[in-house]
């Protein structure tokens, strides 16, 4: 049985992890670096769910199951993000998301 | 009781016809439409006769009275217990009488069409509205119920439209068509609301239960019809003179004529088939199929409809009197010739002997069928000779339309009620009938049977006597077998017809009537008729300036009645002054701005909120992320704070 108060450290790597991932989303231009964004974002979660099982349900296996899940989804949705950018690449020769705003109004 | 498959052939031929042409025509049968159609038509024609004397001879009779067989009748729109649109088929003396003149004279056209429009680039579309109108006649005429009967009546207008304006690329023919249309579909208005009255106050749409209910006195339906009143008069009257009024409008009674003279801008054998023998008297037909009603429960209003027909009759004679254009004469002369037909009926009463006016009337009916079809179809000969329709055109020539001018000289003795031709007959029993019940009519009718002679005759002299010919038209021949068949039949009617006893087929209450010819009182029309002639030879016979001088001593008449004593003015000025200014203006200017506005305003309002709201669609990935983002802290809040 771990220290309950330990979970406030926890939780704010994970919301740390979280806000730098979205700073990273909002700001970066290279589609490659939202990406990486994003998985900051989803291991940011990922955390949460290993925190709160870990402190509150011990005895169960539901968030560890959510968390290989969402690695596994992770894992996926890297690959089907760089076949986007590898096709951005090739029609725009950059991957800089200003550059493909053309589906407006 | 007659079989009813053959009766609704003679009505579905004309339409198969119609289809068929009208689909297939131009394609396939390019110059054989007029065949098929005269075909058909044909056999239509063998099947309306072999009706007729069916019933006239055979199984009509019961007791001695001609019945009004329903042989068919098919419930078509229910609207509650009691009241249906039926389509169905009544055979009674007037609908034998009116499928056989309407098939025979449409028939006579048919053939003479094949001469006449000969090498016209829509040929198969001429025969199509052809059969059209044929279809849509026979089925008015058979009509067993007031609603079919509009039905039929509407397609017949629609028909009359068509072939008005077959010369589409003539300026005059589309302004007439057009003209014809809405005065014709104006007074149908009438129709329409005289229609819902009586069915209203009979309950039933059925021409023979309505008929029964609203001449019975006892019954509950005629004492509301007759009690209930607006403006003093009571609601039946009302809707047999709305009834009328569409009577009115489609056979070109006064004030509602003024179509008539313009739809000659029709083919000419159009001109005869529609708008001499048949459709034109769909008005009188309409009064007789509801005479009962009108002589025995609302005297007033066919007392009118003898004042209408009354008028009409003498102010087209005048206005015939003056025209120069062959065919618009014989436009005023049919007018004018509906009119005696419109106020025999109007003077006669139900039953018996005092019904001689609707026996007169249908009499009338039938010889002017033949001989105005004839007028008609030699006018059109001598138009297809001379390439004119003026008067001043034409002269001497009898030479070189010898067949044209005799059977000519047959349709203007018979019109002019010459005896022994179709015409004397008839015009005396109507002159009698008016004779016996309003003098003030019969003078009238007495008066315009003169002028009937005296323009028909100045017709005939100014086509066929007056100046000689000019020679440049003396290679080309009278028109082949086709257009002279029909002539010659036709006048073998007009000349003969007069001695068909026809009061023991028709008579307002299906007995015998015995017609007979007093000779004394025929002295003074006869008389008449005579001089009217020998005035129109004095004046036209031979080239001379008469016709100038006598239009210079009655200037004032003269002239009034040349421009059609203004009705077509006053129309004009009603219409494109009062009416247009008046209602028309305001009714645009509330379409325009406010009717228009709002429509603009929500197009306007919708664009401008798009507008402002499309930034949001920018097409930044970022951007999206940054609704999403706040959307889903939106969401958290709500959920947080407010979604306890």
């Amino acid at each position: 049985m771990i220290e309950p108060g330990l979970i406030y450290h926890m939780l704010f790597i994970s919301a740390t992890l979280f806000f730098i991932g979205v700073y990273g989303f909002f700001t970066r231009r290279n589609l490659v670096t939202m990406l990486m964004s994003v998985e900051l974002i989803l291991n940011s979660v990922n955390l949460n769910f290993i925190a709160f099982n870990k402190y509150l349900w011990y005895d169960k296996l539901d968030g560890l199951f959510f968390t290989i899940f969402i690695i596994a989804i992770a894992a996926a949705e890297a690959a089907v993000a760089i076949a986007i950018i590898i096709n951005l690449y090739r029609s725009h020769q950059s991957i800089d998301v200003e550059k493909a705003e053309e589906m407006k109004f | 009781m007659p079989n009813a498959t053959y009766i609704t052939l003679i009505i579905l031929l004309p339409l198969a016809g119609f289809l068929m042409l009208g689909i297939f025509g131009r394609k396939y049968f390019k110059n054989t439409s007029g065949m098929i159609g005269t075909t058909l038509l044909f056999v239509s024609t063998l099947l309306a006769l072999y009706t007729a004397y069916g019933y006239f001879f055979e199984y009509g009779k019961v007791d001695g009275i001609y019945q009004k067989l329903v042989p068919l009748k098919y419930t078509w729109l229910q609207f509650s217990p009691g009241v249906s649109i039926d389509m169905g088929i009544i055979i009674d003396p007037i609908s034998v009488m009116m499928l056989v003149v309407v098939s025979f004279i449409s028939l006579m056209v048919h053939i003479y069409s094949l001469g006449y429009m000969k090498g016209d680039e829509r040929f198969p579309t001429y025969y199509a509205f052809l059969g059209l109108f044929t279809f849509s006649m026979l089925g008015l005429v058979i009509s067993s119920n007031i609603f079919q009967i509009y039905i039929f009546w509407e397609l017949v207008g629609v028909s009359s439209f068509l072939l008005i304006g077959y010369y589409y690329d003539k300026p005059s023919a589309v302004a007439a068509c057009k003209k014809a249309f809405i005065v014709t579909r104006f007074a149908d208005v009438g129709f329409l609301i005289g229609i819902l009255i009586l069915s209203f106050y009979s309950g039933t749409l059925d021409f023979n239960t309505l008929i029964a209910t609203l001449t019975s006195p006892e019954s509950n339906e005629y004492k509301n019809a007759v009690a209930v009143s607006f403006l003093g008069v009571s609601a039946l009257t009302w809707g047999l003179v709305l009834v009328f009024i569409g009577g009115a409008g489609k056979s070109a009674m006064f004030p509602l004529h003024i179509w008539l003279p313009d739809a000659m801008e029709g083919p000419t054998p159009v001109s005869a088939l529609i708008h001499a023998a048949t459709m034109v008297v769909a008005g009188v037909f309409l009064v007789a199929r509801l005479f009962p009603v009108f002589a025995i429960s609302a005297p007033d209003a066919l007392s009118l409809v003898g004042y209408v027909g009354a008028i009409s009759a003498l102010i087209a004679a005048v206005i015939a009197c003056t025209q120069t254009d062959i065919k618009r004469v014989l436009a005023y002369s049919t007018m004018s010739q509906i009119g005696y037909m419109m106020f025999a009926l109007g003077v006669s009463k139900y039953g018996g002997e005092e019904g001689l006016g609707y026996t007169a009337s249908m009499f009338h009916l039938f010889t002017h069928a033949m001989f105005k079809a004839l007028l008609f179809l030699g006018a059109g000969a001598v138009i297809h000779y001379i390439h004119s329709n003026e008067m001043k055109d034409m002269g001497g020539l009898r030479k070189y339309l010898p067949v044209t001018h005799i059977t000519f000289l047959i349709a203007c003795l018979a019109i002019a009620g010459v005896p022994p031709f179709a015409g004397f007959f008839s015009k005396e029993e109507i002159l009698l009938a008016a004779f016996q019940h309003n003098p003030i009519i019969y003078w009238i009718a007495l008066i315009t049977s003169g002028l009937t002679a005296f323009y028909m005759f100045r017709l005939y002299f100014s086509i066929f006597w007056n100046k000689e010919a000019d020679q440049h038209d003396a290679h080309k021949s009278e028109g082949g077998f086709a257009m002279m068949m029909p002539l010659v039949l036709l006048a073998i009617g007009a000349a003969a017809a007069g001695f068909i006893p026809f009061g023991h087929f028709v008579s307002s209450d299906g007995t015998r009537l015995e017609t007979e010819l007093h000779l004394q009182f025929s002295i003074a029309p006869v008389a008449l008729g005579l001089a009217g002639i020998l005035i129109a030879m004095w004046m036209y016979k031979k080239e001379s300036t008469k016709p100038d001088t006598v239009a210079a001593s009655l200037s004032g008449i003269y002239n009034a009645a040349y421009h059609k004593f203004y009705i077509d003015d006053i129309y004009l000025f009603i219409t494109k002054k009062a009416l247009f200014n008046l209602i028309g203006r305001p009714a645009a200017w509330i379409d325009k701005n406010i009717v228009d506005g709002l429509v603009n305003a929500t197009g306007n309002s919708t664009r401008d909120i798009s507008e402002t709201i499309k930034g949001f669609q920018s097409g930044k990935v970022q951007q999206y992320a940054i609704y999403f983002l706040v959307g889903i802290i939106g969401l958290a809040l709500l959920f947080i704070y407010f979604w306890k």
